[in-house]
């Protein structure tokens, strides 16, 4: 099977988000950035999939900037065979100038599975994967936390509100990786020595505009500070009060 | 002169709530455009769409079909870009469900436009504005579209559904090509009914590890039950096994915004902050009074949660029989 994974360079979750001098995005000085959580996943079902088979290749892709090399490298660390860096320093707002991008990367590579994550953790667009089925017109299923390859296509499980989702899907397919769907490996110290090896190869993105123009990036408005309503289980009735007259919410 | 549409999300044959609230904002944007705000309801034969109009609908278009009860992305897309390509939308607005997250940026591949995913407002400032919670609730972009239409999704809970009474006329949508292959949804699983979404629920209660085990949940479940809410859960005791992941609040789980949410032995560390956020109301009952969950809390009770929460309980429930 060939195998192509689209990966995203984020700030680490635990980053602190500052916003920077233009007030339109964050200041990146001093932040440490990773590969995008969800994409673990689809790079790990990916890993999977080919030792299950056998055979077959892991190309990893991805749109971004020259430090985005880091990115893919952490990915053929993992065990990916190859890397393609669609080069571009700044990544707009609107997902699908990127999914045009990946696609047009994509389309000629024969390749009968593309992962992609549910969600890229710094603008959780949650858009790219099925942006990027509807433009390769492939069948695609999104937050996939469970899947069963068989002959020709397989089963896919998403959650949604209060239940299941089971969906059948023939391939060629794109399937978006969700949290549950595996435990991602680490990479060991040889993947990592290996990694250096493998081809990676940069060419420019040529990225469209889109559509969506920044008018600012502020932090959340602050909450107001509540106030102690009491102590104990005395305190319940002022509370219930405070929710019916005050708030109006019970 | 430029309309909105608002695609209508269903389950079973009754629209969701989620669905009164996309079609709000549609309202209220085409009120602002000056232009109609129609709707898409895509579901089972027979559905009913009849109170839409309440809601604001100059016109409704639906398409019923016994295929269509369940989410057919592929299906589902052809139709919703077929009726937003129709006419001469300024923008199209889904409700950021499990569904809408997947409906949403189909319909913009397929429109070439551009869109805007889970925003919390949407609004008219010489063009379509948006603002987008990003890195997991740390900062807000304001955001405006350059080109029509545009698709936005909408996150839960963000708009009040209000009525807004329109005599509504029912139209019959765009079709799909019905013999393309395309991936299948063949069921939903372990529907539970009774179970709201956390991120659904206008009322939740959750959670954390002040609980002590798994069975304490009880006292969580109860309270729910008497506000009529959803069930929630720190990290901690999802990780502990407590709890499913799909009750999960935070940056790794949902994000809430409900008019209530009770935090119950939950300390209060910024990745869970960051999902509740934009809750309307927050009441933390906790027996550490430094705890940081007090610092965003509206109103606190500081005592032992074992004692507060049934005596809570109980009392909402008198209140509500009274
Ligand atoms: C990358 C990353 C992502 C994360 N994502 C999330 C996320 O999405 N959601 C999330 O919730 N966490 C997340 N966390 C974990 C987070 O940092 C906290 O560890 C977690 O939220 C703590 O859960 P808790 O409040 O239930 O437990 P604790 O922090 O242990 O707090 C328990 C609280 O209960 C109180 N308590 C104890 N006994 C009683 C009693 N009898 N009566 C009243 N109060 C009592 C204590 O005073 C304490 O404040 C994440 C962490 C990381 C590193
Ligand atoms: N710049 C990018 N390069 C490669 N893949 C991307 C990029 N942006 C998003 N993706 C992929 O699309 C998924 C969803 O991202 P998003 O739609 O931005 O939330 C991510 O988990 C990645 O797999």
């Amino acid at each position: 099977m060939k195998i192509a994974v689209c990966v995203k360079r984020v700030p680490d979750s635990e980053a602190r988000i500052k916003v920077g001098a233009d007030g339109k995005a964050i200041d990146e000085a001093g932040v440490k950035f990773v590969l995008n959580p969800y994409d673990e996943y689809a790079v790990e079902e990916a890993l999977k999939l080919k030792e299950a088979g056998g055979s077959g290749e892991v190309v990893i892709v991805c749109v971004g900037p020259e430090a985005a090399q880091e990115t893919i490298r952490t990915a053929l660390a993992m065990g990916a065979d190859t890397g393609v860096l669609l080069k571009a320093d700044k990544v707009g707002l609107d997902p699908l100038p990127v999914a045009k991008a990946l696609a047009g990367e994509l389309k000629d590579g024969g390749y009968d599975l593309v992962l992609l994550g549910k969600m890229a953790i710094d603008d959780s667009s949650h858009a790219v994967g099925p942006m990027v089925a509807e433009l390769l017109g492939m069948q695609c299923v999104s937050a996939a936390a469970h899947l069963e390859m068989g002959e020709g296509g397989g089963k896919a499980e998403r959650e949604i509100e209060g239940g299941v989702e089971v969906v059948e899907f023939g391939l060629p397919a794109v399937i978006t990786a969700d949290k549950g769907l595996n435990e991602p490996r680490y990479p060991a110290l040889r993947g990592i020595m290996m990694a250096k090896k493998k081809p990676l190869e940069v060419k420019d993105a040529a990225l469209e505009s889109g559509g969506i123009e920044v008018v600012n990036l502020a932090p959340p408005a602050e909450r107001k500070a509540g106030r102690i309503v009491g102590e104990g289980a005395d305190a319940v009735p002022a509370l219930i009060e405070a929710l019916r007259n005050e708030a109006k919410v019970l | 002169m430029a309309g909105v549409i608002a695609v209508l999300e269903q389950r079973d044959g009754t629209l969701k709530r989620v669905s009164y609230e996309a079609l709000t904002a549609a309202r209220a944007l085409a009120d602002a455009l000056g232009g109609e705000a129609h709707a898409l309801v895509i579901g089972p034969a027979g559905i009913d769409a009849g109170d839409v109009g309440t809601y604001g609908a100059d016109k409704v278009f639906v398409a019923a079909d016994d295929a269509l009860t369940l989410y057919q992305a592929d299906q589902y897309a052809q139709i919703a870009a077929a009726q937003v390509g129709s006419d001469d939308y300024a923008a199209a607005i889904v409700p950021a469900t499990a569904l809408g997250k997947d409906l949403a940026p189909r319909i913009a591949a397929k429109l070439d436009c551009p869109f805007a995913s889970d925003v919390t407002s949407v609004r008219h400032d010489g063009g379509v504005v948006v603002t987008r919670p990003v890195y997991a609730g740390k900062a807000d972009y304001t955001l405006k579209v350059t080109a029509t239409p545009c698709v936005v999704s909408l996150r839960p809970n963000a708009v009040m559904p209000v009525e807004a009474k329109r005599d509504a006329t029912d139209e019959q949508a765009a079709a799909a090509e019905s013999d393309r292959t395309a991936a299948k949804t063949l069921e939903i699983k372990q529907p539970d009914r009774a179970a709201q979404d956390v991120a659904e629920a206008s009322v939740v209660v959750a959670g954390g590890r002040g609980l002590r085990d798994a069975e304490s949940f009880k006292l969580i479940e109860d309270l729910a039950e008497a506000v009529g809410g959803a069930v929630g859960a720190s990290r901690a005791v999802v990780d502990a096994g407590w709890r499913s992941h799909s009750e999960q609040v935070g940056q790794t789980g949902k994000v809430v915004s409900p008019n209530l949410y009770f935090a119950i032995g939950i300390s209060g560390a910024i990745q869970h902050l960051a999902g509740i956020r934009t809750a309307k109301t927050i009441v933390a009952v906790n027996k550490d009074p430094d705890a940081p969950i007090f610092k965003v809390a509206d109103y606190g009770i500081v005592g032992d949660l074992f004692e507060v929460v049934p005596r809570l309980t109980q009392e909402i429930k008198q209140a509500k029989e009274g």
